[in-house]
């Protein structure tokens, strides 16, 4: 199993990285518009992409806007991201998705239009129409869309092999669940018939949970811990870090992975900018 | 007798399903009277899908739909009700091919109707498409323009708005343009407009005045035609556009493009700036013929309606 969590770590590193850089990039200004980082939810991702690679198949991914982990971890290019951010037409989105609006057609993700949880619908109904499997993220609060809610709700009157992540880190910009609302996705997910769980972003208790996906609607409440600020350049309190624990379960091996992927990630950066 | 627009809307929707092996989303599909008999009785397994009752999330499932390539037809019943539907369409299915290269071609049925039903329901709401991009708006009344809708949404890849009006689900005759070279008016009606259009020309023929009818048919993209211009230019007092949404939209937008692009006044006539309410002495229906010839009369004689 430390073999599974390793590649787990591996992605995770590669997105913690990039998105340690993007934030150097926003704060000295050459990225000059809205980023919207997901350090710290990393291995939501990173875990289910390994899955999926052991599973041998290729879902269709319908992404959030806070989305350059679920881009990496699932195979997309790391130059193309970089040409995204830098407004190039290159870009993984032509230069028009810019931080919230990515996408890899060569991995199947679709990118967000930025209508918070509209994916969720387009995901459904995609789903429908062929069939694949299909995975959906969602943070908590686009989860609360009533429109993402009646889809959860559609998926399961049509038993359709469909996963749904919630990305649960608590907030809505700066507003906390507690204060939005009364009660649990897994919970109403439960009431619509969907095999619900309610996890932390523990990567091995994700990837265990995975076991019986694209069988029937499954959603998974995973609860995370967003490190940067909702958008732009700025860190939250500080707490609980789950890349920072992992990477000292594995000890030296752990800290060579990160040190690997932070070359990796400066040297694609360094290459893209002398492009210009 | 020949096809009416009812049986051409059903028979390409058969066709559609069964032989381009697609699929219709809908509300309340299945029901008795299948949408004003415009649908074949099919179900499910032959891709006729009713969804459930979740106006903004149906639009998103048909969304994901077209981006598999399957060019859903979307049954929206009201028109009115698009404002609960269209968000996704316009927001990302409309965005899709100019942001990500994956064209979402999405051919939705939009159905007007008024008379009693209220302040959502009733009239037709294309200008709400009209003001965003990457999407075509085409309305047609008649057995062959409605075949010409489809075949080129075919051949394309956006998402065709196509603005329904039941009142035409019973004609089987096409319409055409009536054109003076030297007239007093010209009429560019939409819509259900187009039939009390006609009636109005010959209200007004009978008393003398000389009135040109041009059909509008496409919406979105509009193009203003060269023997279009030439018959406004030669109507001594200008045009008018007629249609059965409210004047601030697509009417004045074509009016404007008209006047930018010759040298006379065109006038618009829709539904009043107001609520409609059910009960017919509050509601508000598109003008009609008689409403129409008074209007154009008041122009011809340059008094204030």
């Amino acid at each position: 199993m430390n073999n599974i969590r390793l590649e787990i770590f591996k992605k995770a590193s590669l997105c913690r990285n990039f998105e340690n850089e993007l934030y150097k990039k926003v704060q000295d200004k050459i990225i000059k518009f809205p980023v919207y980082l997901s350090a710290g939810q990393e291995f939501i991702a990173s875990s289910i992409a390994v899955k999926i690679q052991e599973l041998n198949i290729a879902p269709d991914i319908f992404i959030q806007h806070r989305g350059h982990s679920t881009y990496l971890a699932f195979g997309g290019d790391i130059y193309s991201l970089i040409d995204e951010m830098l407004g190039r037409k290159s870009g993984c989105a032509n230069g028009m998705g810019g931080s919230a609006s990515i996408q890899c057609k060569e991995k199947n993700i679709y990118g967000h239009d930025g209508l918070m949880g509209n994916q969720v619908p387009i995901g459904v109904g995609a789903c429908f129409a062929s069939k694949t499997p299909t995975i959906v993220f969602v943070g908590d609060s686009a989860a609360e869309e009533d429109y993402s809610l009646s889809s959860i709700g559609w998926a399961s009157t049509k038993k359709l092999p469909i996963l749904f992540i919630v990305e649960d880190n608590n907030l809505s910009i700066l507003t906390e669940k507690k204060v939005r609302r009364n009660w649990e996705m897994h919970d109403v997910a439960k009431g619509m018939k969907v095999l619900s769980y309610d996890i932390k972003d523990d990567p091995m208790e994700i990837y265990d949970h995975l076991k019986n996906s694209f069988n029937e609607p499954i959603l998974l409440n995973i609860n995370t811990v967003r490190k940067f600020w909702h958008a732009g350049a700025g860190k939250d309190e500080e707490n609980f870090d789950r890349y920072e624990e992992e990477m000292n379960f594995f000890g030296k091996e752990g800290r060579e992975i990160d040190e690997y992927n932070n070359k990796l990630v400066l040297g694609a950066w360094k290459k893209q900018l002398e492009k210009q | 007798m020949e096809k009416t627009v009812r049986e051409t809307i059903k028979d390409i929707t058969r066709i559609h399903l069964l032989e381009k092996k697609s699929m219709c989303f809908g509300q309340c599909l299945t029901a008795v009277g299948w949408v004003g008999g415009t649908l074949p009785e099919l179900y499910e397994d032959d891709g006729m899908v009713e969804v459930a009752t979740s106006d903004v999330a149906n639009g998103g499932f048909v969304v994901g739909a077209g981006l598999k390539g399957i060019r859903p037809i979307y049954v929206v019943r009201y028109q009115g009700f698009q404002w609960y539907n269209a968000p996704i369409i316009i927001n990302y299915a409309c965005k899709s091919k100019e942001i990500w290269d994956i064209p979402c071609p999405i051919f939705i049925r939009s159905i007007a109707m008024e008379g009693a039903i209220g302040p959502v329901a009733g009239s037709s709401h294309h200008s709400l498409f009209q003001r965003m991009p990457g999407s075509k708006i085409i309305s047609p009344m008649t057995p062959k323009e409605y075949e010409f809708a489809y075949q080129e949404f075919m051949k394309d890849d956006d998402v065709y708005y196509v603005s329904e009006h039941r009142r035409s689900y019973d004609n089987f005759e096409e319409l055409q343009d009536v054109i003076h070279e030297d007239s007093d008016f010209t009429l560019f009606p939409i819509s259900i407009t187009r039939f009390d259009a006609e009636k109005a020309r010959v209200i007004l023929k009978e008393q003398g005045y000389k009135v040109n009818i041009i059909h509008q048919l496409w919406i979105k993209p509009f193009e203003f035609k060269d023997e279009w211009k030439l018959a406004l230019n030669n109507s001594k007092y200008g045009g008018m556009v007629l249609d059965d949404d409210y004047e601030e939209g697509v009417a004045s937008s074509i009016a404007h493009t008209m006047m930018l692009s010759s040298d006379k006044r065109v006038y618009t006539f829709g539904l009043e700036h107001r609520t409609a309410g059910f009960h017919p002495d509050v509601d508000n229906l598109p003008p009609s013929p008689e409403a129409i010839s008074e209007k154009v009369k008041s122009i011809i004689l340059n008094k204030k309606i």
